[in-house]
């Protein structure tokens, strides 16, 4: 391959990927939006900033996460270099903190008092509101009824924290509604409150910020390998809800010639209509704040999502998934429940590793991936999370399946 | 010159203040909402807003959301809402709003929305999620088919960009009555915020909305402003199913607070 280098530079001033992003917010949220924009240049410019931000991430997250060579995994498919990056190992169990400690030491910068954030699978949740309590500010938590009863555990979790988890009654009752409360919220007590937003969505600044916050993981990424390698990888997988673990992962690579593919979820198939592959099958569109792909019916009424994930369980995608999408920069596949659940048992028996049922949308694509590669290629796969809140969801299904055996 | 300008300057003139009522279209039922416009407009309502329901409105609270919901159940779409003002027009002059989200919009297709809009009796439009940054692309075509874009303010616009957002709006401005979303309650001293607005919006009439439920409200309100906006209050009245007539009364003496 030649060393082919890409130009980007997004997004613009006004916060678009190319068409996708923009500001499509209440005029209540305009002042609070440059206000925040402002707020974010300058920490950015300012070196203490970035010292207090890298030293939360390695004293308190659990910093650097290893770079793990799956080499027993590798040897099942016979061909190609399989690493692991392991934010699975982050504090919390998924690369979700990186994110909210970044944005918390905004809000501490902006002088907010109160902090609010829309949780689905409730990791994101978990993550806000660990670093709410880190920095002794109150923490209100939208998250849908049905994500309630199907995230027990997150929701004690957050409870445990000292969060009030607030349920979501209306539309689905899942990550949708429960982002556009936090919305209503936000809009009601602007003044005192930060929104933290848990993926690369809404309006801008917010899709490019937790880009950057997220891109240590990559960065990361970027050193290791060349510490066992020697060189860059060849490919990179990584899930895509709203896509921040993969915007994470791919952003720091992104002018270099390497191959990414970001993989959605097919819930029970494509054909059907239960699925949240947004950038296979969706439309452009406008939700929470910005114009991106958008699964949405024949009125343009947003279109429910479904995957056996909660956390991949949304009908919109980061705007900047959107721009690469049309750029053919990055190749966008989809993965079922079904092959999603045996991958992750397949990754537990050969690696000692139960991935969070997200991250298992990533590794089952190496199935379709691996025959089309060749013997030199690294691959490296973002295990963005573990699987201990989805056990109960493992459980029902392998012993079903054994059951039918 | 368009139907909202001419009635805000007919009642400028004869020193009254405007009654802009918000119904959500489709609801209670698709057959409801023409008998209802039409008691409305019996009761003393100078401005009809049309809601075009959508999935996730962001700007609303949980009487207009679940208006919305309810209307989206009933089946209602943007060529129902289009068809209301068409059958509207045929024994009304009365100015309509459309108020709405954007995607059903981009989904009908941008300028087809707006050429059938105008075609069908639109006077003009209001996007709660379009602020004055991302309004240029449906300036352009708001303009060509002189239809009025009215944008809004808020508690939390600066006064040099209410300024600004007074220059592109046309129709009116719609001036939000406190930072958070419709129908809440409690509405607290905003004299001196409408008479910033007033000072900064040299170019249209300021209308205040969200939040306003009685006469009281209302009355108050018209003090400073040069109307009011009424939504979530309405849709509760039909919501409880009050009869037309009652509801026609209700608008009566909201009309004559002001």
């Amino acid at each position: 391959m030649k060393s082919q280098k890409y130009s980007y530079n997004y997004p613009n001033k006004l916060g678009y990927f190319g068409n996708y992003g923009g500001r499509f917010v209440p005029e209540t949220l305009m002042h609070a939006l440059f206000e925040l924009e402002e707020i974010y240049r300058e920490a950015k410019r300012d070196s203490g900033f970035k010292k207090e931000f890298v030293a939360m991430l390695h004293t308190y997250a659990g910093r650097p996460t290893p770079l793990t060579f799956a080499n027993r995994l590798s040897e099942h498919y016979g061909h190609g270099k399989i690493y692991l990056k392991r934010e699975d190992l982050c504090h919390t169990g998924a690369h979700k903190i990186n994110n909210t400690i970044g944005q918390i030491l905004l809000a501490k910068r902006a002088g907010k008092k109160r902090i609010i954030a829309e949780t689905g699978a409730g990791q994101h949740g978990v993550a806000t509101a660990t670093v709410a309590a880190k920095m002794g500010l109150p923490c209100v938590v939208y998250m849908g009824e049905e994500d309630i009863h199907r995230q027990e555990l997150n929701v004690h979790r957050m409870k445990m924290l000292g969060a009030e988890v607030v349920p979501v009654t209306t539309g689905s009752r899942t990550l949708k509604d429960a982002t556009s409360e936090a919305i209503r919220d936000w809009v009601t007590n602007v003044d005192n409150t930060f929104y933290i937003i848990g993926s690369v969505v809404g309006p801008h600044p917010y899709p490019m910020m937790v880009r950057d916050f997220q891109s240590v993981i990559g960065e990361e990424t970027q050193k290791q390998i060349r510490v066992s390698e020697n060189k860059y990888p060849s490919i990179l997988l990584a899930c895509v809800g709203g896509g921040s673990n993969a915007m994470g992962m791919f952003y720091p690579f992104i002018r270099q010639n390497i191959r990414m593919i970001g993989v959605e979820a097919a819930g029970c198939g494509l054909n059907t209509n239960k699925h949240a592959a947004t950038l296979s099958k969706g439309r452009p569109g406008v939700l929470h704040g910005a114009f991106s792909y958008l699964l949405q019916d024949r009125n343009g009424q947003v279109e429910l999502a479904h995957s056996i994930s909660a956390g991949l369980d949304y009908p919109g995608v980061g705007p900047e998934h959107s721009a690469l999408k049309d750029l053919g920069r990055v190749q966008y596949v989809s993965i079922t429940d079904k092959q999603a659940l045996e991958a992750a048992k397949l990754i537990s028996r050969l690696e000692g590793i139960i991935p969070a049922l997200e991250s298992a949308h990533a590794l089952a694509y190496l199935n379709m991936l691996i025959p089309r590669t060749s013997k030199k290629d690294i691959i490296v796969v973002n295990l963005s999370g573990r699987g201990d809140k989805d056990m109960m969801t493992y459980s029902t299904a392998f012993s079903v399946r054994e059951k039918k055996k | 010159m368009n139907r909202i300008t001419q009635k805000l300057k007919f009642l400028a003139d004869r020193k009254e203040k405007a009654l802009v009522c918000f119904i959500t279209a489709g609801f209670p039922t698709l057959k409801a909402t023409i008998p209802l416009v039409k008691e409305i407009e019996k009761g003393g309502a100078d401005i009809i807003e049309l809601g075009m329901p959508f999935s996730d409105p962001l700007a609303d609270g949980p009487v207009i959301q679940a208006s919305s919901q309810l209307a989206i159940k009933n089946g209602i779409t943007l060529d129902h809402v289009l068809d209301y003002v068409r059958e509207i027009r045929k024994h009304s002059d009365i100015p309509i709003v459309l108020m709405g989200y954007l995607n059903p919009i981009l989904h009908y297709g941008k300028e087809r929305f707006f050429t059938d809009a105008v075609k069908s009796g639109v006077d003009g439009i209001i996007l709660p999620e379009v602020p004055l940054e991302e309004s240029d692309r449906f300036l352009s075509l708001t303009r060509k088919y002189h239809l009025a874009d009215i944008l809004l303010v808020s508690p939390a616009t600066p006064s040099k960009r209410i300024q600004n957002i007074d220059k592109v709006s046309s129709g009116f401005l719609y001036c939000v009555s406190t930072t958070g979303v419709t129908g809440r309650s409690n509405i607290g001293d905003i004299e001196s915020y409408v008479k910033r607005v007033k000072r900064s919006a040299k170019n249209n009439s300021v209308l205040v909305g969200f939040g306003i439920k009685t006469p009281a409200d209302a009355y108050r309100i018209a003090q400073y402003a040069d109307g009011v906006i009424i939504g979530s209050a309405l849709i509760q009245r039909i919501a409880r199913r009050d009869s037309t007539q009652k509801i026609a009364d209700w608008v009566r003496r909201m009309k004559e607070a002001l």
